[in-house]
């Protein structure tokens, strides 16, 4: 490489950037702060016209340095960030913000609250307004920190009652930090975002003063208003408060719909196929079928044996019945090329033999009957079961044994 | 001194010298309007001024600052080098008289002092800009205004309002300046003026150093200059307290980049040929800028055998570069191209090795393994040069060196504890900026963990230093060529019978910059890694070198070349 005898201002503090960026991600933080005190001069030449200026840089690169750093404090750290607010005032709500996020993280409660509280009550003429979003933030957070400590109060408040005490003291306070939290907590989830933590302990709030119907409101907003971006937490929790309140199970299906549209996975599919399945209307149980197929299809399901029996059970069913065998046909057409080698392996057969012999009990029914009672999965594990003569899996033999023309009929 | 006329008033002729560089008469006081003008190139005046007095001098201005102009702001500078070179071992003539006489010259050839100066002119072309009020004129004016705003710090922008009121000189431009004339200074770009800047402060010692042949290259001049021996960066800590730097002072003084070669050594020229002077003192072979001195001096650092040296001096003679007349700058003399010294002794070096080991990437491994060979079973008569293991001493040295110096430019540190202001409004926030820093500084500084070396390195004509004395064989000043030689006719000659030239035509300068274009790729990693070590040694890039490489090869070979065009990259001796 061409080494520049050629030297400026600007070129140099790059290098120097260079050699701080280095140190730190080789996690040298001795290194990193040397460098860094040759970097800081730059702050005399700070023309905050480039994306990110040098006081940005040292504020981002400072505060990783003395988090990691062994001989740093907490002291440091924070006369560091105070020297940081003073350096940007374009910033300094987003200061204030990760400052409280850090001691935050490091248990330091009443700051971090003290901190949001002071930035909170920040005004600098039209920058207040520039930085709206970080203000909202900033109130959403502390609106969290008065739910944590109304959460407190509360649980104060309950073991007195055990006790037998009243607490008109704790009581008020409690009343307060709830109308403070409200207020904060039901501002910011009307902004479109991601606000899970928020829309808890909201909700929380409100089952806990009764307003249900307020809670419903804010979830069915945070689930379907199509402003907010897709999350599959949303319709967790609405199927988690319907259920809670013992809500009709078209209403629990209709929520769990959406939420196996965005993620198939998602463990609480188990709940939704049985739903289904326990439903009489056959769309719902032809549903059931889908979502659990679905379900195998993830490396993630492949060892649980609670998905492997509903499916079992539901496979057992339709063909004891024989009827509905072309839903099994129409699952299993776009599986049958790789879910052979994906679940029912020779390999497969023995590992899950070894390890876990109900799982591979439920599993040599599915393969019995959609491989047939020659493939390899079901010969071995099923020979294995009778060998050490277990019950179950004589009866499971005989089962297949007697409905392998069904396997003719399902692949064909 | 040689002015004859009576005095008007008492008609004795006893003249002396005001500081304005007028003549008053000694007995009755009376100063003549009569300027000394400097029309001797001697060099022989004694007399060595300090501040330069314009007649509306010294009245206090708010800031508690006096007046000033940008040229005493320069005499300082220069001052300041001057003292520092002779604190490095340059002989205080250098200062005395060489430098100073210089610089009167170039103030006298510039108008800028020793003459009627425009005073008057000075108002005439501010009540110009004053008094036009069109938007549209004035291209300076609002290019000025754009060097106004462009100094702007932190978020809140500045606000610099031209002056747009009739005032007095000082009055109006100390809105835009500390000194007097800093904004008219920087419009003022005439070619016949020669407008001084910061590196021509740099060109003015070099042209003094040659003018005395003093021991100490351009290069080794910038270099001492970055290393902070020679005042520079931040010279304007030296400047007393009441000629304060305001405003457009700041592009005028303040440097944020590190003098280049090419520029200080082109403006050099430019110089001596503005100031009209004569052809420099001769450049002997007993001078140290002479090249067979250089290259015993590039050899021995270089850490190659002293035996080198017949070879560079065959060459050097054999091109005429050694003559006197080839050597000494001529100004003005545009037919004589220019001799960088130490880019043509390193030039000189380069040649010749390329002469005796090819430097083909095949061929200087085969001589070597040949001397390792012999060194190995013979062990009398001192050992035989070895290629591969001086690369090896010198890839390690360097690489160690070139990273400590990439890691020190890292470190490099432009601002100093002097907090330089925009204007007087922006003083405070400076100051608040400043102790800021160094507040960080000191916070980061601690958790640096180990001690910074404090003081600089002393300064030092030699870069590596190799001893005879160690006993691990590094250093290969002693060592023989003997296995790369034979006798022809009673001639030692290179055993090398091939040459390869750098390039078979010269670019010419005026279309490109350069003689001819140097890429790492298109040439052999040993020629490379040889352009390296004396990159490194001149703080230069290895393309000027190359250059130099190519000039010489073309002298060298220019029989051969012109016999048969037809000759491809190979040369036979």
């Amino acid at each position: 490489s061409s080494h520049e005898h050629k030297l400026n201002f600007k070129k140099s503090k790059e290098v120097c950037l260079n050699y701080i960026q280095d140190a730190m991600l080789q996690k040298q933080w001795k290194r990193a702060a040397e460098f860094l005190t040759f970097y800081i001069e730059s702050l005399e030449k700070d023309y905050s016209r480039e994306y990110m200026g040098p006081s940005e840089m040292i504020w981002r690169i400072g505060t990783e340095i003395l988090c990691h750093h062994s001989h740093s404090s907490m002291k440091e750290f924070n006369s560091f960030i105070e020297q940081m607010k003073t350096l940007g005032v374009k910033r300094y709500l987003k200061v204030c913000l990760e400052h409280a996020f850090h001691l935050l993280c490091n248990g330091l409660i009443d700051e971090a609250y003290q901190n949001l509280s002071l930035a909170e009550s920040w005004r600098f003429g039209e920058q207040t307004v520039i930085q709206d979003k970080e203000m909202k933030l900033i109130q959403a957070y502390r609106g969290l920190l008065d739910y944590y400590s109304w959460s407190k109060q509360k649980n104060i408040l309950l073991e007195h009652d055990q006790d037998g005490f009243e607490d008109l003291s704790v009581e008020q306070e409690m009343h307060s930090c709830f109308r403070k939290a409200a207020v904060n907590l039901k501002e910011i989830i009307k902004i479109p975002g991601v606000w899970d933590l928020f829309v808890k302990c909201y909700v929380d709030l409100l089952e806990f003063y009764g307003d249900h119907n307020e809670a419903r409101q804010v979830l069915n907003e945070y689930a379907y208003n199509s402003k907010f971006p897709a999350n599959p937490n949303a319709h967790v929790y609405l199927y988690q408060f319907l259920k809670r309140h013992g809500e009709s199970k078209k209403s629990l299906i209709s929520a769990l719909k959406i939420l196996y549209d965005i993620v198939p996975s998602h463990e609480l599919m188990i709940d939704f196929h049985i739903m289904l399945q326990k439903s009489k209307k056959r769309k719902r149980r032809r549903l059931g079928l889908e979502v659990i197929f679905a379900a195998l299809d993830y490396a993630g399901w492949k060892e649980n044996v609670k998905a492997w029996s509903c499916l079992a059970r539901q496979v057992k069913q339709i063909v004891i019945s024989e009827k509905h065998l072309d839903w099994i046909k129409q699952e299993w057409n776009s599986r049958k090329d790789w879910w052979p080698a994906f679940h029912f392996s020779r390999y497969l057969a023995k590992r899950n033999w070894q390890e876990n012999e109900s799982l591979s009990y439920e599993k040599a029914l599915v393969a019995g009957i959609l491989l047939g009672k020659d493939c390899k999965y079901f010969k071995y594990v099923s020979h294995q079961g009778c060998k050490t003569q277990v019950q179950r899996f004589r009866l499971l033999k005989k089962f297949v044994n007697k409905h392998s023309p069904v396997y003719l009929r399902i692949s064909g | 001194r040689d002015f004859n006329e009576r005095c008007a008033q008492c008609s004795e002729v006893n003249w002396g010298l005001t500081d304005g560089g007028r003549f008053y008469c000694r007995s009755c006081h009376n100063v003549t309007e009569r300027t000394r003008e400097v029309v001797n190139t001697d060099f022989l005046c004694n007399t060595r001024i300090q501040t330069i007095s314009k007649g509306l001098r010294k009245q206090e201005k708010k800031d508690g600052g006096y007046e000033w102009y940008v040229c005493e702001g320069f005499q300082l500078v220069l001052k300041k080098q001057a003292e520092a070179l002779e604190a490095l071992g340059v002989c205080p003539q250098m200062k005395d008289e060489i430098l100073c006489n210089f610089w009167r010259c170039y103030l006298q050839k510039s108008n800028q002092a020793y003459c009627n100066r425009p005073a008057e002119e000075t108002v005439k072309a501010l009540s110009v800009c004053d008094s036009s009020t069109d938007v549209g004129s004035e291209p300076e004016r609002s290019s000025l205004q754009f060097l106004c705003l462009s100094e702007s710090e932190g978020d809140i922008p500045t606000d610099c309002s031209f002056a747009s009121s009739t005032g007095k000189i000082s009055e109006s431009t100390s809105v835009c300046s500390g000194s007097v004339d800093g904004s008219l200074y920087l419009m003022d770009n005439q070619k016949e003026k020669l407008r001084m800047t910061m590196p021509m402060t740099l060109s003015f010692c070099y042209m003094a150093l040659l003018w005395l042949r003093e021991p100490m290259t351009l290069s080794d001049l910038l270099r001492f200059v970055v290393e902070g021996h020679i005042p520079y960066l931040n010279v304007f800590q030296h400047f007393p307290e009441k000629m304060k730097l305001r405003g457009l002072d700041l592009k005028i003084f303040c440097v944020e980049s590190w003098p280049v070669y090419e520029e200080v050594y082109n403006k050099m020229l430019e110089l001596a040929a503005f100031l009209d002077l004569p052809r420099f003192p001769d450049i002997t072979d007993s001078c140290f800028l002479h090249p067979d001195m250089l290259c015993m001096k590039y050899l021995m650092e270089a850490n190659l055998p002293d035996e080198l040296h017949n070879w560079t001096c065959r060459v050097v003679k054999k091109i005429c570069i050694g003559e006197v007349d080839f050597l000494t700058l001529v100004p003005g003399n545009r037919s004589t191209r220019k001799v960088k010294y130490d880019v043509l002794a390193a030039a000189v070096i380069v040649v010749v090795l390329k002469l005796l080991f090819l430097l083909d990437d095949n061929y200087e491994w085969l001589l070597s393994d040949f001397a390792e060979e012999r060194n190995k079973n013979i062990k009398e008569g001192g050992p035989y040069f070895e290629f591969k293991k001086w690369y090896k001493v010198i890839k390690c040295s360097l690489d160690a060196e070139q990273k400590k110096l990439d890691e020190e430019n890292a470190k490099y540190l432009w601002r100093c504890e002097k907090p330089l202001f925009y204007s007087a409004e922006k003083k405070s926030k400076v100051l608040k900026r400043r102790q800021m820093v160094v507040n960080l500084q000191n916070q980061f500084g601690k958790l640096s963990g180990s001690v910074r070396p404090a003081e600089k390195p002393n300064p030092s004509s030699f870069q590596l230093s190799w001893s005879e004395e160690n006993t691990d064989g590094s250093c290969f000043h002693g060592h023989s060529l003997k296995g790369i030689l034979q006798e022809k006719c009673g001639v030692l000659t290179a055993m090398n019978p091939d040459y390869w030239l750098c390039t078979l035509k010269l670019c010419t300068e005026k279309l490109c910059g350069h003689l001819a274009h140097y890429r790492e790729v298109d040439f052999p990693h040993s020629y490379h890694f040889v352009l390296r070590l004396f990159s490194f040694l001149l703080r230069i890039q290895p393309s000027y070198i190359h250059d130099e490489v190519c000039v010489i090869e073309q002298k060298l070979f220019n029989k051969k070349l012109f016999k048969k065009p037809k000759y491809s990259a190979g040369v036979r001796k």
